[in-house]
């Protein structure tokens, strides 16, 4: 299968030709990734894409699996409305 | 790695990759570019995405201007592939008192001087222009159209590839240990991969500006402090313009992406490199948001972050060299404004280190301003 065909992150659209190409750009971790082509920054917050992009990672540098490190995750670990939020503040 | 350059700038944000394209463009060769982690993992990458050109003092709002200038065209002149998305849809600064009003009358004033396009609103005007506005909680506004939005990821990757194609070298997860200076002059940097001998090095470091300035012998009277964001889920087009209000402590846009993007500064930080993200900064944000812009309450945060303001005394940038040491050049200083005065802040080192005359007056900007001197422009439009 060609890389432009392989859909690697289902929310964002990015393709493995689009990681490939990154890659040859001179980025070489998940953090680069993302911030560029918002992979693993959709509603699945990467719980799809992540192992694959790892994988992808590992085998273009020729690292172990461990070393293609995941991307930060950064709180909150769910959405949660900003007014909730505000009404409880105010309550404390 | 090479162990010989013309330039070596430390510093992979905005203001690294900016000077690197300039000073190619110019006609240097053998630029090197040194980042400790990764390209926009400072600062740059952390910032809130906005520019604006309604600054308090003369020197932030010329680099502004002339900075828009160059987003408007910079996809052609970077011959960029991807999307910068450049947005100008304006911000919209709130106040909350006569008091403000009347400094918002003379940064008008200011900025019209110097052709930027803003104007004073009344409250009614600017809920035409935002109309989930609470205006119960506005006094009055400033507004300027060609103020916007623009991705920081994807400007910095612009300028990274324009200035690799100028033969410009990047060495990313490549950290300087130390700057070697000999007789006044700047010798060598030293990295955890090498040696590198130059003549010149520019101090592009932002929250770490302070400590590349102690490795050259250097004193620079700046300070980093800790700065908070939050982003939200995104949701179909509501608002065009960033909201700012230094009084409620808020800058609030809605990305091309559609998410809300909000920060708010904390005067009471710890000084220093945190760049954690606390509960009590989401309450104070919450509640701000939901007050101020409350449809925006609705909205889900998914993320928040922290990231680095560093501060000069007068809140205005550092540009330029220092007697003390020759071949010692410096870009820190921007207060939280530094990725919107990119592209002059390349173009003014570049011309400051090929020798050409600068392209706006340099006095406001220069580190000697502060030899001693009591500080008598400060910028204070600052969140």
């Amino acid at each position: 299968m060609k890389p432009e065909n392989v859909i690697i992150c289902r929310c964002s659209d990015v393709t493995l030709k689009e990681l490939f190409d990154l890659f040859e750009d001179g980025y070489e971790t998940f953090e680069e990734l993302k911030r560029i082509k918002r992979v693993g920054m959709g509603p699945c917050q990467a719980n799809t894409c992540g192992k694959m992009v790892q994988w992808e990672i590992s085998k273009y540098f020729n690292i172990p699996l461990e070393e293609a490190l995941f991307h930060n995750i950064r709180p909150l670990t769910m959405g949660v409305k900003l007014k909730a939020i505000g009404v409880q503040a105010d309550e404390e | 790695m090479k162990n010989k350059a013309d330039v070596v700038i430390i510093g992979g944000g905005i203001s690294g990759v900016s000077i690197a394209y300039n000073l190619a463009k110019m006609g240097v060769k053998d630029i090197v570019l040194i980042e400790r982690d990764y390209l926009t993992s400072g600062a740059t990458g952390r910032c809130g995405a906005g520019v604006r050109q309604q600054w308090g003092t003369k020197a932030n709002c010329m680099l502004a201007k002339k900075s828009v200038e160059f987003f408007e065209n910079a996809q052609e002149i970077l011959e960029y592939d991807g999307d910068i998305e450049f947005k100008q849809e304006g911000y919209l600064i709130v106040g909350t008192t006569e008091e403000e009003a009347e400094q918002f009358r003379k940064n008008v004033a200011l900025q019209q001087s110097l052709d930027i396009p803003a104007r004073m609103l009344t409250k009614e005007e600017a809920k035409a222009i935002v109309p989930h506005l609470n205006t119960d909680v506005v006094h009055t506004a400033t507004y300027c159209p060609t103020d916007g939005h623009l991705n920081p990821f994807t400007m910095t990757d612009a300028y990274y590839k324009a200035a690799k194609r100028h033969g410009v070298e990047v060495y990313t997860y490549t950290e300087v240990q130390d700057i070697i200076v000999k007789n006044d002059t700047v010798e060598a940097v030293v990295t955890n991969k090498g040696t590198i001998e130059t003549p010149v090095v520019v101090n592009a470091a932002g929250g770490w500006a302070k400590e590349i300035g102690t490795m050259a012998g250097v004193d620079i009277p700046v300070f980093s402090r800790n700065h908070q964001i939050l982003v939200t889920e995104p949701i179909e087009k509501i608002q065009g313009p960033m909201v700012i209000s230094f009084s409620h402590n808020i800058y609030c846009q809605q990305t091309p992406h559609g998410a809300f993007i909000m920060g708010r500064g904390d005067k009471d930080a710890t000084i220093g490199h945190d760049t954690h993200s606390t509960w009590q900064f989401l309450d104070r944000m919450a509640k701000t948001v939901t007050t101020l812009l409350p449809p925006v309450g609705d909205l889900r945060v998914i993320r928040q972050w922290g990231g680095l303001y560093n501060m000069s005394p007068d809140s205005q940038p550092i540009i330029g060299g220092t007697d003390a040491v020759k071949g010692f050049y410096m870009a820190c200083g921007f207060s939280g404004h530094g990725f919107m005065l990119a592209p002059m802040t390349g173009l003014l080192l570049s011309e400051l280190i090929t020798g050409k005359t600068p392209s706006m007056p340099m006095d406001d900007l220069t580190l000697s301003r502060f030899d001693g001197k009591t500080i008598e422009t400060k910028e204070t439009s600052v969140v």
